[in-house]
């Protein structure tokens, strides 16, 4: 380097500098993956991990200023104020709390799902709707919520066979809702959407949720029907809303059977075909309906994970091909990842979005924490029942098991995700513990979500570290 | 454009500091044909300067700067620029490898006293002033009162002041310009590098990377808009990438991201074999360096490159940023089909002229129109 001589050359500082907090662990043969307090990640090898930590690292190490930049060593307090900014960015969404309020407005349904998490009844029994009273009460709880955003989604059974009562508390919820963000979300299979449906979610901005699990063979065969039609009624209804509102205002949810399992590029090209531009891979969890016919259902967590690397794959190609289409779990996995950004999304969250993110109204006035915990007392469980629409809203969140499951799940008090690498990423389902294992702080060597979790955050770390092309992918899908 | 220049001496009588072209205003000021400029000094007696015959034309609602004394002329803004700036000291607490504007240790607090005299002889319309020098800040509460004044006579003007931002690393500084209450300030603070010893080594001050990520914060605790700055050269490009992935993990608040090309003015020449490289080598870190950015939501812009020395997906944000008074095109140019949004070279470029600059001839076919970028900084 050839400087004028009144200038000073360069000065590295001695290295490593103090030490900040992280966590590590392998990530495959070779490498590790060190995770800092703030969430910033490095990958590097086991030696050099080594010597950062025994102290005889140098600043001739080819990641000495990876290490430095990325908050795992510091020159000063500076850096700890930039780790804790990170952590504060990441709790903002807190004070917000309650975002997401579902009503069940109806068991009545005409499916007969294999998996369904709802034990529903045939299309006419009327005893299991919500009524309107009931609505009103569960609307004054949901206002109650500070959040500035406010989604209201409609569940059931098959929400559509209950549309007036949906109405009557749109009407009613964009009074109350007038000084927030109030979004409406309506879960069905379309099958019963008609004009004058149409019509009215078109003035008043309505989305709809609808279960598309794959190509025809495939659905089909979760999802029978009389007549054993629901994939095309379901499409052509797609179609319908899709010309009607605006292609923005369908999205589509899978669901994964062990039939799934061998079909993730089909069923990916399936959503392409039918012009979604997102996909959402979700696990099965096992309720209900799904409990009783476990051995039918039901699959290895492993073959689970090599089902989503696959479809992410067949994701990842179309993106490179040109397509549109974005996997939604790894959207938000990278984005908690790559970003310190908050996510809304409540079953990868600690404290656990149970309650403090999302409450569901039950069609008879029961509250629960989620939409599981519903499942949960339809088997004869309420242990996720935190009170009833008529309780006060005090005692519903202050004064039932809510706080105490939250605290006692929540990824710093877990024994395993306390020290787990991935913690930050991750989160914490207290629900599906209690139902699998027993108890809501859980057991996570032998948990499907922590297996799960750990080997997809894997996946997406090393394909972020390794593969230029998806990280291109992934990362315009952000943010 | 020349902006400054040398009038013969007068003896007697105190020296004009300034004066505003102002025609048809009884005795102000009038310019004739045969460049010479008629005032009255401080004492009304009539005086007369021919202006040298290089320097730009004034026109009316201009600011000159007359001294008599020393026999110099100086444009202090330009009515019809879009580039006026006003410059606050030479002095400077760093001392960077490429600085165009080389610090001097002087005592020039008469600058200030200029442009507090200055300031209400500004046209009200202008958009956009720059604040500049040397370091600002360390003019301390005079700086202050400028930035006071500046809402107090040019209220619909957006200031952008030049800082290294280490001064901000004492919250009071970032308190007190807050508390003036701007309705338009932005400050452009630079940042070399993800680690301290490359920053302060481009610098060339041991402690600035510290101080300048403590400004970065003090000032965002206190909503004062900055954007941050970098220029690409030898000593910054190697961590180029991570430095965006720095910026958009540890300071995603900043409204802006200016990625800058090299001026070889002042050190910059000085030191031009540490600092030069061909920017027609560095799109690909520059695309990477954007995209990292760009997909944490922090808003990237290119200073100083031409169109076609960059990668064309990079073109959207690619500024016209070259001060007018210093803004030069080639012969190519000519027959460039994207000249007019493309912001040319600086003239300094005569220096060290790009490989690869080129007319395109045909817009590539992904191309859609955009519009010409307006200069926002200079």
């Amino acid at each position: 380097m050839k400087l004028n001589r009144s200038f000073s050359p360069p000065e590295r500082n001695p290295f490593p500098g103090t030490l900040l907090p992280f966590r590590f662990l392998p990530l495959d043969n070779h490498r590790y993956v060190a995770v800092n307090a703030g969430g910033e990640h490095i990958v590097s090898d086991r030696s050099s991990i080594q010597a950062l930590i025994d102290g005889s690292m140098t600043s001739e190490h080819p990641q000495a200023d990876d290490f430095e930049a990325r908050n795992f060593v510091a020159r000063s307090n500076t850096a700890i104020g930039m780790l804790a900014s990170q952590i504060r960015t990441r709790m903002s969404g807190l004070p917000d709390f309650t975002g997401l309020h579902m009503f069940v407005v109806t068991l009545r349904c005409d499916h007969s799902c294999q998996y369904c998490q709802v034990s529903r009844v045939s299309e006419d029994r009327a005893a299991f709707d919500m009524t309107p009273e009931i609505a009103d009460a569960a609307l004054a709880h949901v206002f109650k919520s500070p959040s500035p955003k406010i989604k209201i989604e409609f569940q059931g059974g098959e929400t559509l066979l209950n549309f007036e009562l949906i109405k009557y508390i749109i009407e009613k919820a964009t009074v109350l809702g007038a000084d927030r963000d109030v979004q409406f979300v309506i879960a069905t299979n379309l099958g019963f959407v008609d004009d004058e449906i149409i019509d009215y979610c078109r003035a008043k901005a309505v989305y709809f949720s609808v279960s598309l699990d794959g190509p025809a063979f495939l659905h089909d065969a979760n999802r029978p029907r009389p007549g054993n039609d629901s994939h095309a009624r379901t499409k052509n209804a797609i179609l319908r809303v899709r010309n009607a509102l605006g292609a923005e205002r369908v999205s589509a949810l899978m669901t994964t059977t062990q039939l799934s399992l061998s079909h993730p590029e089909a069923i990916v090209d399936e959503y392409v075909a039918l012009g979604f531009d997102s996909i959402f891979i979700r696990h099965l969890s096992d309720y209900g309906f799904a409990a009783r016919s476990r051995g039918r259902i039901g699959y290895q967590a492993t073959a689970f994970v090599e089902f989503f690397k696959k479809a992410l794959a067949r994701v990842i190609e179309w993106n490179l091909r040109g397509t549109h289409l974005i996997e939604s779990y790894t959207q938000l996995l990278v984005r908690r990842i790559l970003t310190a950004y908050p996510t809304g999304y409540v079953d990868l969250q600690s404290p656990s979005g149970m309650g403090i993110g999302a409450l569901l109204y039950n069609y008879n006035g029961k509250i629960y924490t989620a939409d599981e915990g519903r499942m949960l007392a339809e088997m004869g469980d309420d242990t996720f029942c935190i009170g009833h629409v008529r309780d006060d809203y005090k005692s519903l969140i202050a004064g039932s098991n809510l706080v105490p499951m939250l605290r006692e799940s929540m990824v710093e008090a877990v024994p395993g995700c306390c020290d787990c690498a991935f913690n930050l990423y991750c989160g914490t389902d207290p629900l599906y513990h209690y139902r699998s294992q027993g108890s809501w702080v859980g057991h996570r060597p032998t948990s499907e979500f922590c297996f799960r979790n750990m080997e997809i955050l894997k996946h997406l770390i090393v394909l972020l570290e390794d593969d230029e092309e998806a990280r291109r992918v992934l990362m315009s899908w952000m943010p | 454009m020349i902006l400054q220049g040398a009038i013969p001496r007068q003896e007697g009588g105190a020296y004009i500091r300034l004066v505003s072209l102002d025609w048809g205003n009884g005795h102000t000021v009038k310019l004739n044909s045969s460049r010479i400029l008629e005032f009255l000094d401080e004492e009304g007696a009539i005086r007369y300067v021919e202006l040298p015959g290089n320097l730009h034309m004034p026109k009316e609602g201009d600011v000159l700067r007359i001294d008599l004394s020393c026999g110099t002329v100086r444009f202090l803004y330009r009515r019809d620029s879009p580039h006026n700036a006003l410059f606050i000291t030479e002095r400077c607490n760093s001392r960077c490898l490429m600085c165009s504007q080389p610090p001097r240790v002087v005592d020039d607090g008469y600058l200030i006293d200029d442009i507090l005299e200055m300031l209400p002889l500004i046209s009200r319309d202008t958009v956009e002033i720059g604040i500049t020098g040397g370091e600002p800040t360390l003019l301390g509460p005079r700086l202050l009162q400028v930035i006071q004044n500046l809402k107090l006579h040019l209220p619909r003007t957006a200031v952008h002041m030049l800082t290294n931002g280490r001064s901000f690393s004492s919250e009071v500084w970032a308190k007190d310009i807050a508390a003036i209450h701007h309705p338009d300030l932005m400050l452009g603070i630079p940042l070399y590098s993800d680690v301290a010893w490359r920053h302060d080594f481009i610098v060339q001050a041991s402690g600035a990377f510290d101080e300048t990520l403590r400004g970065f914060f003090n000032l965002a605790r206190h909503n004062v808009p900055f954007e941050i700055r970098v220029v690409i050269h030898m000593q910054s490009l190697p961590r180029l990438r991570e430095l965006a992935l720095f910026i958009s993990r540890n300071l995603p608040f900043a409204k802006q991201v200016a990625l800058m090309g090299l001026e070889l003015m002042g050190f910059a020449r000085t030191n031009i074999d540490s600092l030069w490289v061909e920017p027609q080598e560095y799109g690909e870190i520059l695309r990477d360096a954007i995209g990292e950015l760009t997909s944490r939501g922090v808003n990237p812009l290119i200073f100083n490159h031409p169109l076609c020395l960059l990668p064309h997906e990079l073109w959207p944000f690619a500024v016209k940023s070259i001060s007018d008074w210093k803004n030069v095109y080639a012969e190519e140019c000519d027959a460039c089909v994207v000249r007019n949004d493309c912001g040319g070279l600086f003239a300094s470029s005569a220096l060290r002229r790009p490989a690869g600059l080129r007319a395109i001839e045909t817009l590539p076919p992904s191309h859609r129109q955009f519009p010409a970028f307006a200069p926002t900084n200079p």
